[in-house]
Parts: structure tokens; C-alpha cells; sequence
């Protein structure tokens, strides 16, 4: 199983857990997904979308509910994990801590019966790829959170898996050091150009590290595209929530011609773009904070009048909270530091204002 | 080097009043364990007759005593090596929680409740020449022969197996659910299969706390009596050396003989602890998890 590949296909791979009530639901419903070699996949959503179950259905440490898993033109998701021999990095490490460094790392090609003549230089090889030269000794304990985490991805690419998976692997670690991590990730893919799938929750580490990312929720793939398009095209309204989307306000239609859609609210006339089929006269339209602009636009297109309400001085830029006077809330990142109660007007290009059906209440 | 700052920058640790809670417990062990084996102590050194050394070197030389120590021996060695063997293997398999997990863990702790006279009482009718398990096989055809597991080194062993099972059982469950489950999911995707994940993760990881299930479970099994004299044959085969102490206290009157038997029987049990419990510091004992959990 230890080969390269030319595609890993998920084909409507379900997973099912008994719930409440002796009820079943579908901690992952139908995924479908091609990988190509070489490619870092990112599945991203708030805990409990099924990202995590994805991953452990791959691995082959859960079993499906339905689907299959076919790597190029071998059925994969009816052999147990060892048979499968795609390297995975856990969220907590999961190093084995009765054993060196050395060991950990090379536990994988024992494993696979070579000797300890043919191990060495591997070893050696995955320690300076996570610089991690002169720690073989030492016990997975006497090593920092970061330290441990790159000693589990060595462990895990060592034996040169065809597929290496990760389930968020950052989670566990400060701030600084994850970005730091992060880039070392990145890194490697790089240098080994092995195919790569990654849990995250984390929006920047996915748009930061894959080539494609695949949104989900409640189980449900939601979107699967390029980092910016998941960034500046969100495909529905959960999508658009989740990539920071925070103004969601829902208008009457006043008229749709080709994908420009002119809605309008008590105080409120936005000019936007559809991104889904529209119907019932209202819809949502989401905005970034970081796309609103002070002061009132071109022939006053999109100009939103307000009070301040509140602002958060962010450093390089401020948070401003704006309420109109029929008290819709937006919020606004502006250079400037606007006063609180200062009567403003901000204003937003149409091409970032973007119209979705309305949320149906559940 | 941390403690040695914390020295310098606070003059004195100021008393803990909280410490003044163990004082009952110390105060306990003092009356009920430690004077007690001091007065025992020099009490073996105190004979009827002859030297200091005299009950020391009456057991050694003597015909019925000495060997009582093999006796013992031969019953508890094997007893907790059959329970922590079997042990073992029956807690990994209950370590996952299933629907039967906890009707079967309690079934095997039920004998631990019973004592060991009520656990002789019903082995003699079942193991006994007249009892269900003879007439059975008998009944069948499957052993003609006599079958006596009772009143004999068998009867013993068996009760030691059915009253110590339930403890190694409960010890070693613990020490496994305490190994994080992730570890072996770990090496699973690393290519090893579930034996090399047993033999190679759990097995390193629970050794210590084998070897420590051994000794409490030797201990036990060492001190013998109740079943030695009901299932066994006390005047032969499981003449074992907590009898030989009994005898000395209560049919003969010689505390003094009795108290050194004791001190014997405390200093094999001892050596044999000790030889354990140094293998085991030659063993990993870290934390048995893989990281931040």
C-alpha cells in the first residue's frame, strides 16, 4: 500500500452514530471528494461539522456508514488502519511516551520490518526536516507542545505515506508558535509534495496552508473550492458566516436584472450580486467589516447613515460598530477613529455586497 | 534548582495546619501496626529456651517447619501468576465501554464479596469426589477416573484463583483504562496490527502496574490460611507457613516461636516484593498519555 497515487476518491462516504433517542443521524452525510497527488485539502467547519469524522473514516479508525474510498482504482475502506499506511498527526500528539524521540519517529518503518541499519538514516533524514537534530534521546515528556507536534509529523511522514492527514494539529499550541507551525507545515508539503488533508476549524490556517478548501456543516459538504474563492465567494449563507462574513442583514427585493440585485430596508438601499437563486421577495445579504468604507460613495450607491456606537481601537485599524436610526447594527473596520455618537455614513462597493436566500428558520 | 530559589526567597514554609489531619491516621498506625510488629520482633528474639537466636534456628532445623516456606511457595507463585496472567488479557478486552462491559465486570468481581470460607463452602460441593462437576463429567463420559480437587494442593490453588482473580482483574482494568486508547489508534496507522500494538504499546505501558498487581496479589496469596485449612490437606501438602504459625500460637502456647514464624513469613514475602519492585524500576513509569490531552 506504501505507493504513490494519482487520486484518493471519497465517494459519498456517510457515517452514522446512534443519537438520542435511539435515533441515528449522520455525523457525516454523503462526502464527495477527489484528492490528486500532491494536493493539501483543508476541511474546514465549527466542531461537530463531521471534519474530524471525515478524517478518522479515511484513516480507516471509524468505519462507514456508506460510500467508499477508492485510492486510484483500489478500495481502500475495507482494510484496517495498518493496512492503509497514510501517515496521521493527532491533535494531542499522541506520542508514545515509554519511547526516545528516535524511536517514536522510527516506530513506523519497524513496523514495517526493516532494520534498525536501514532505519537510522530515515530517522536521521525526518529529524533535520523538522529541525529537530539532537533531541533523538530525549522522552516525548521532555519536550515543549511545539517540539512534540513536529516530532508527530516526522513520525508520520517518515515512512513516506502516500496521503498524510492531519486533525488539527495546532490546536494544542500558543499563538506564536502556531503560526510558526503552520509555515513549517507548509514547508514540507513543499519539500515532500505529499498529498496532504487537513482538520482545521481555523479559517487562516486553511486559507494559509491549502490548495482547496471544503467547507462543511452538520456533516454536510457546503462548498469546495480555491481559498480565495471560499474567501471573496462564500457559496451560501453558512459559508459566508463562517469566513467572516459578520453583517448578515435580510431586505425586501426590489428588483433583480442579470446577477445585480437592488434591496432595501427601512433605512437601508443596497445594490448587491446573487450568488444563489432567489425567491419570495426577501433575502440576506453578508458584508465583510473590512470592506465598508467611511464617508458616502459614488452618486451615495450602497451609503449607509449612522451613529457610532461603539469602536474597538485594533492597532493597525478600528472595529466600529454602527447603528442606523431604525437600529440596524453594522459592523465597520475603518482606518480613522470615529468618536462615539459621531454621525457617519460608510458605503460599500456592489460587488461586495453579496445576495443569499433567507436563512429559513429551523 | 527551582526549590532552591523558592529557599531563598521565603524564609520558612510557615506551619500547615492542615497537616494536624493526618495525626489520627499516624497516631493508628502507630498503635495497630507498628507496635504490634515491634513487640512481635523482640518477642521472636525472647525464646521459651536457649539464645536469641534460638526460634530462628529451631525453624530452620526442624522437620515440619522449614519447609513450610516452599510449601507457600509452591501455592502462591503460581496462584498470582495464574491471576495476573489471566487477568490481563480479560481487562484488555473489557477496556472499551460495550453494553456487556459492566454485567461482565461484575460477575468476575462477585467472588471478591464472599469471602474465602463461603468460596471453600461451595467448591466443596462442586469440585468435591461426590460433587456436580464429578457426576457430571461422569455422567458423560468424558473422565472415568476419580476426580479430587478438594482436600488436596489443587483445592487450594483453585480457591486462590477464584477469591485473588477478581482483585488482579480490578487492579489491571484500571492501569489499562488509564492508557490513552489514542496511543494505539496512533500506532495503528503506523503499520502495527493489534498484537504489535499490544505488544509494543500497552504492554511497556502496563508493566509497572503488573508488577506492582503482583505483589499486592502475592501478598495476599502468601498469607493463605482459611482456604489451606478447608480445601487443603493442613497436615501435608498445604502445610502452609501461616499454619505452622497458628500452631505455635494456639496449640502450643509458644508465642515467642510464633512471632518468629510471622517475622520469617513478613521477610520472604519481602524479598520477594523487593525483587519485583526492583525489575519494575528498571521499567518505564512516566505518564502513560501522548501529550496535551
Amino acid at each position: 500500500m506504501n505507493h504513490d497515487f494519482n487520486e484518493l476518491r471519497l465517494d459519498g462516504v456517510t457515517r452514522r452514530f446512534a443519537g438520542a433517542g435511539g435515533q441515528a443521524f449522520a455525523a457525516l452525510n454523503e462526502l464527495t471528494l477527489t484528492i490528486k497527488r500532491g494536493e493539501f485539502i483543508a476541511l474546514l467547519g465549527p466542531s461537530g461539522c463531521g471534519k474530524s469524522t471525515a478524517l478518522n473514516c479515511i484513516a480507516g479508525l471509524m468505519q462507514l456508514s456508506g460510500g467508499s474510498i477508492w485510492l486510484d482504482s483500489t478500495r481502500i475502506d475495507t482494510l484496517p488502519p495498518e493496512k492503509r499506511g497514510f501517515g496521521m498527526v493527532f491533535q494531542n500528539y499522541a506520542l508514545f511516551p515509554h519511547m526516545t524521540v528516535a524511536r517514536n519517529v522510527g516506530f513506523g518503518l519497524k513496523m514495517r520490518g526493516l532494520s534498525d541499519a536501514e532505519i537510522a538514516p530515515r530517522v536521521a533524514h525526518a529529524m533535520k526536516l523538522v529541525q529537530l537534530v539532537g533531541q533523538e534521546n530525549k522522552l516525548p515528556g521532555q519536550l515543549s507542545g511545539g517540539q512534540q507536534q513536529r516530532v508527530a509529523i516526522a513520525r508520520a511522514i517518515v515512512i513516506e505515506p502516500p496521503l498524510v492527514l492531519m486533525d488539527e494539529p495546532l490546536s494544542n499550541l500558543d499563538a506564536k508558535l502556531r503560526i510558526e507551525t503552520r509555515a513549517e507545515i507548509r514547508r514540507i508539503h513543499k519539500e515532500l509534495g505529499r498529498a496532504t488533508i487537513y482538520v482545521t476549524h481555523d479559517q487562516d490556517e486553511a486559507l494559509s496552508l491549502a490548495d482547496r478548501i471544503v467547507v462543511m456543516k452538520d456533516g454536510v459538504v457546503q462548498q469546495i473550492a480555491a481559498p480565495s474563492d471560499v474567501y471573496g465567494q462564500p457559496a451560501n449563507l453558512h459559508v459566508a458566516r463562517f469566513m467572516g462574513y459578520r453583517n448578515v442583514l435580510e431586505l425586501k427585493v426590489d428588483a433583480e436584472e442579470g446577477d445585480r440585485v437592488t434591496l432595501s430596508g427601512p433605512d437601508v438601499r443596497l445594490v448587491g450580486m446573487r450568488k444563489q437563486p432567489l425567491s419570495g421577495g426577501r433575502a440576506s445579504v453578508a458584508m465583510r467589516p473590512e470592506e465598508f468604507v467611511l464617508g458616502a460613495g459614488p452618486e451615495g450607491t450602497n451609503t449607509i447613515a449612522g451613529r457610532v456606537d461603539n469602536v474597538e481601537y485594533c492597532g493597525r485599524d478600528s472595529l466600529v460598530d454602527v447603528i442606523t436610526a431604525s437600529g440596524t447594527l453594522l459592523h465597520v473596520r475603518a482606518t480613522g477613529t470615529p468618536a462615539v455618537g459621531d454621525s457617519v455614513a460608510v458605503h460599500v462597493p456592489v460587488e461586495r455586497v453579496l445576495v443569499y436566500p433567507i436563512e429559513l428558520p429551523k | 534548582m527551582s526549590s532552591a530559589t523558592a529557599a531563598l526567597d521565603s524564609p520558612r514554609a510557615p506551619f500547615d495546619r492542615a497537616l494536624l489531619l493526618v495525626v489520627p491516621a499516624a497516631a493508628f498506625m502507630l498503635l495497630l501496626f507498628v507496635y504490634p510488629f515491634l513487640y512481635g520482633l523482640a518477642l521472636s528474639f525472647n525464646p521459651k529456651e536457649g539464645g536469641a537466636l534460638a526460634n530462628y534456628t529451631h525453624f530452620f532445623t526442624t522437620d515440619n517447619l522449614w519447609p513450610t516456606i516452599w510449601t507457600t511457595l509452591r501455592l502462591a507463585l503460581p496462584a498470582t501468576l495464574i491471576n495476573v496472567g489471566l487477568a490481563l488479557p480479560i481487562a484488555f478486552k473489557m477496556r472499551v465501554k460495550s453494553p456487556y462491559q459492566r454485567w461482565a465486570t461484575t460477575i468476575l468481581v462477585v467472588p471478591i464479596t464472599l469471602g474465602t470460607v463461603l468460596i471453600a463452602e461451595g467448591m466443596l460441593t462442586y469440585f468435591g469426589p461426590k460433587g456436580w462437576l464429578a457426576q457430571f463429567l461422569q455422567f458423560f463420559h468424558i473422565y472415568e477416573g476419580s476426580i479430587r480437587l478438594t482436600h488436596n494442593y489443587w483445592g487450594v490453588l483453585i480457591s486462590l484463583v477464584i477469591s485473588g482473580f477478581p482483585f488482579a482483574f480490578l487492579l489491571i482494568l484500571s492501569y489499562i483504562t488509564g492508557i490513552d486508547p489514542v496511543l494505539a489508534r496512533a500506532a495503528s496507522t503506523l503499520g502495527a496490527n493489534p498484537r504489535a500494538q499490544f505488544r509494543t504499546i500497552y504492554l511497556p505501558l502496563l508493566a509497572p502496574g503488573l508488577a506492582m498487581c503482583f505483589c499486592l496479589a502475592f501478598v495476599q496469596a502468601f498469607s493463605v490460611f482459611p482456604s489451606a485449612v478447608l480445601l487443603g490437606s493442613p497436615a501435608g501438602p498445604t502445610r502452609v507457613i501461616s499454619i505452622a504459625a497458628y500452631e505455635a500460637a494456639f496449640e502450643q502456647y509458644d508465642y515467642s516461636l510464633a512471632s518468629a514464624i510471622a517475622m520469617i513469613m513478613g521477610f520472604v514475602q519481602l524479598l520477594i516484593v523487593a525483587a519485583v519492585l526492583g525489575v519494575r524500576n528498571l521499567m518505564y513509569r512516566g505518564p502513560v498519555s501522548g501529550g496535551k490531552g
